[in-house]
């Protein structure tokens, strides 16, 4: 190998017309996925808003009932289906092909297909708002019989949109499974064995397989539910000896699973970051490692434990208790070695760090309602109630949106080659860290008083806990201000960052920032050692020094 | 469809490129896709086992003998793909089309007899679930079969392209392998529904 090419000569700007078109460049579809789901993010946190501005007061005065049960429901499936998932991918597309030092995706046509399904089937959900009869109204997880009920006749009506809309988003999240995890197996750098791969790659290569396994489930069963809303089967039909309860396993069997495909990447950027931030090697790098499809493994077998109101066997509900708490071990030995990494580092509280740290914090506090939620009779004393609400807000937003944003601080260098702002970065943390808790915690306090999820007006005695709840979620609001702002104003304006600003270790950290089109290109680096070597003084890829000095090189006559 | 380059001289060995990435694509959509057959074969199965009346009126089962002879012609054209496979990598072309195109009639009569079964059945899709479940498995199973054909008569069309089949072409291997996958999925889909009454 010589490296006598590299770094490529820089070419001139592409044009941020690519931005708008049908490219296959992974660089750019993971701006592209990044992009279109913040937009859907503000419709997702729009409704938020108004969700807990009805919910300021007990009575049910701002918006109509009906129109709540909508609100409500494109919520979350707004939030997870167009914009986690998409931001997720986005992630993906930038970091899996950089990390391991592969040109692009393994079908980079493929994915632009998987990308520009994602604004076809926003359009189709954000169309049902307009269709008469409203949107979908029957909760995020549309169980049967509420999902099946037509009642305006109307072939096209809110609920067949939403199914139709969850089909898409799942051809779509196959076409870039099967992408990501091809590009994983099959594309790493020379010498990048799998136990070289940086954690980040492993955990996307485990939430992809859970894709695989599980999105198929819920696609059967969500077109046997738009067969009994459309042409009349009784599939989950209780008068045509249907079985409700079969939906329940087939929307569990993946949606259970899609919170582990949420939190795993997410965990992914915790491994990549702490050892960055706190310049020493992630602890225990194998068992972060394996300890991904530990998950994956029992993530797989514990979908029953939504269902334990819902009329399971006893056995079942014992059983799936013991497996949901197993998931404890390998998220503990994660957790563990996150604060081993952390023990006696030289910490650099920068804006990624603090929402990893913030992140950190608020995932251990949802592990022990999670732990909480496992057991059966509280789950059944709290099932259907904000306790509920909180925990899974504290999983999504509080953990995984606040690594969300750490991976985006951290990497945005790389990929748009400009600095973000720190202290517009940390006013965003502050704000959101605050915001998340006064949000989500209140819920379980309410939860445990016996308030139900879903309702637009309640007993006056929860008030004091809902408007502080309410306040905590105009608070995160706020929160996005700044970010934006700074995203923009940094991408037009920000200080021209170097190949490398955090002195962080890693493939990407090799590359001119921002990368050119095929990364590497031909002169694909050889990799020598584990990742992570922080303080050891040892290289990761072969002619390191040199690499680093042409780029500097190129940096200076910039 | 990707063009393999020769490894360079004196670079490292895993430095060449990966000439199989569709059929590794290929490999883990199928696995992927088979979940959403055990996720319907579930279903049929939960259903069937708790059902009070399982039958609709009037219908006392299904008959399984001509069934029994479509099975027999879909499963042995796992065997001629096989054979046209085997000729192809031999560059036997014509012994190669000769059997790929009796693999794509033996998938078409099985298509057809399905056709002349449901027309002669006495429950629709609305029949309770014993019909949901039948005409979704069937027809789910079928829609594959079709998409089979149709993928085979293109590997045929490229069959006539000089120079095709050397070197990086995966496509034969892949649909020839997607039919092998539809006719393990209608072997347990026949166990089910016709055998198991």
């Amino acid at each position: 190998m010589t490296i006598a090419t590299f770094p490529p000569e820089p070419k001139p700007d592409q044009g941020r017309s690519r931005y708008f078109g049908f490219c296959t460049d992974a660089k750019v579809i993971g701006i592209q996925y990044i992009v279109t789901a913040f937009f859907f993010f503000l419709i997702g946190g729009l409704l938020a808003m108004v969700i807990r501005g009805e919910l300021i007061t007990p009575q049910s005065d701002l918006v109509d009932r009906a129109v709540y049960n909508g609100i409500y429901t494109m919520h979350g499936t707004i939030m997870l289906f167009l914009f986690i998932f998409p931001v997720l991918n986005g992630l993906n597309n930038l970091l899996i092909p950089t990390m391991i030092g592969a040109p692009d995706m393994a079908f980079p046509r493929l994915n632009a297909v998987a990308f520009w399904l994602v604004p076809i089937f926003g359009f189709l959900l954000m169309a049902s708002f307009f269709v008469p009869g409203g949107p979908a109204y029957s909760g995020w997880w549309s169980y049967p019989p509420v999902s099946i009920q037509n009642p305006l006749g109307h072939l096209i009506n809110g609920q067949g949109m939403w199914i139709t809309a969850v089909a898409l988003s799942g051809v779509s999240s196959i076409m870039g499974a099967i992408n990501f995890v091809t590009t994983i197996l099959r594309m790493r750098a020379p010498g990048m064995t799998l136990f070289r791969m940086p954690v980040f790659c492993w955990t996307a290569l485990a939430a992809q397989s859970l894709q695989l396994i599980g999105l198929p489930a819920l696609t059967g069963g969500a077109i046997m539910l738009l067969m009994d809303l459309t042409f009349g089967t009784s599939f989950y039909r209780p008068e045509g000896g249907g079985d409700p309860v079969l939906y329940q396993h087939f929307f569990w069997f993946y949606s259970h699973p899609a919170v582990y495909v949420i939190i795993l990447p997410v965990f992914g950027v915790f491994s990549e970051l702490f050892p960055v931030y706190s310049r020493k090697p992630l602890f225990g790098y194998l068992y972060v490692a394996l300890a991904s499809f530990i998950i994956v493994g029992l993530g797989l077998i514990v979908w029953v434990h939504h269902m334990f109101p819902s009329g399971v066997a006893q056995w079942m509900r014992n059983l799936f208790m013991v497996t949901t708490m197993l998931i404890a071990v390998p998220t503990g030995v994660k957790v563990f070695a996150w604060l081993g990494t952390l023990w006696g580092g030289k910490l650099r509280l920068t804006t990624p760090m603090l929402f990893c740290l913030g992140g950190l914090f608020n995932f251990v506090f949802a592990g022990i309602t999670g732990i909480m939620l496992a057991t059966v009779p509280v789950d059944i004393h709290v099932s259907n109630t904000y306790f509920v609400v909180g925990h899974f807000h504290y999983v999504i937003y509080g953990a995984a949106v606040m690594g969300i944003f750490a991976a985006i601080y951290h990497w945005f260098p790389k990929f748009i080659g400009r600095m973000p702002y720190e202290g517009l970065g940390k006013l965003h943390f502050l704000l959101t860290f605050i915001g998340a808790n006064l949000n989500f915690l209140p819920m379980h306090p309410l939860g445990l008083m016996g308030m139900p999820r879903r309702v637009s007006s309640y007993d006056p005695e929860f008030t004091f806990w809902n408007v502080v709840a309410s306040l905590g979620a105009f608070l995160l609001g706020v929160s996005i201000i700044p970010f934006l702002l700074n995203m923009l104003s940094a991408w037009i304006r920000g200080p021209k960052a170097t190949h490398n600003p955090w002195n962080a270790i890693g493939l990407e950290w090799l590359l001119p920032s921002p990368p050119p089109e095929d990364n590497f290109g031909e002169d694909v680096p050889t990799v020598i050692s584990r990742p992570y070597g922080y303080g050891s003084g040892q290289p990761l890829v072969e002619h390191q020094d040199e690499i680093e000095r042409r780029l500097e090189l190129m940096e200076a006559s910039a | 469809m990707t063009t393999t380059t020769l490894p360079q001289p004196g670079a490292p060995a895993e430095h060449e490129e990966h000439p199989k990435h569709n059929l590794t694509g290929f490999i883990i959509f199928l696995c992927s896709e088979s979940v959403i057959f055990l996720a319907f074969f579930s279903g049929y199965a939960l259903l069937k086992t708790s059902a009070l009346n399982w039958l609709p009126e009037g219908v006392e089962g299904l008959e399984w003998q001509t069934p029994l002879v479509n099975t027999i012609v879909l499963v042995s054209s796992s065997g001629t793909i096989a054979l046209a496979e085997y000729f192809k990598n031999r560059e036997k072309m014509l012994l190669f089309r000769g059997f790929w195109l009796m693999s794509m009639a033996m998938g078409a009569y099985f298509l057809y007899g399905q056709a002349v079964e449901w027309s002669g059945l006495r429950f629709g899709f609305t029949s309770g679930t014993f019909g949901g479940t039948f005409y979704l498995l069937t027809g789910f199973h079928g829609l594959h079969v079709a998409t089979g054909i149709l993928l085979m008569g293109l590997m045929l069309i490229k069959s006539f392209i000089p120079g095709n089949y050397q070197g990086g072409e995966q496509g034969v291997q892949a649909t020839s392998l997607f039919w092998h996958f539809v006719d393990v999925i209608w072997i347990i889909l026949f166990l089910l529904i016709y055998v198991w009454q």
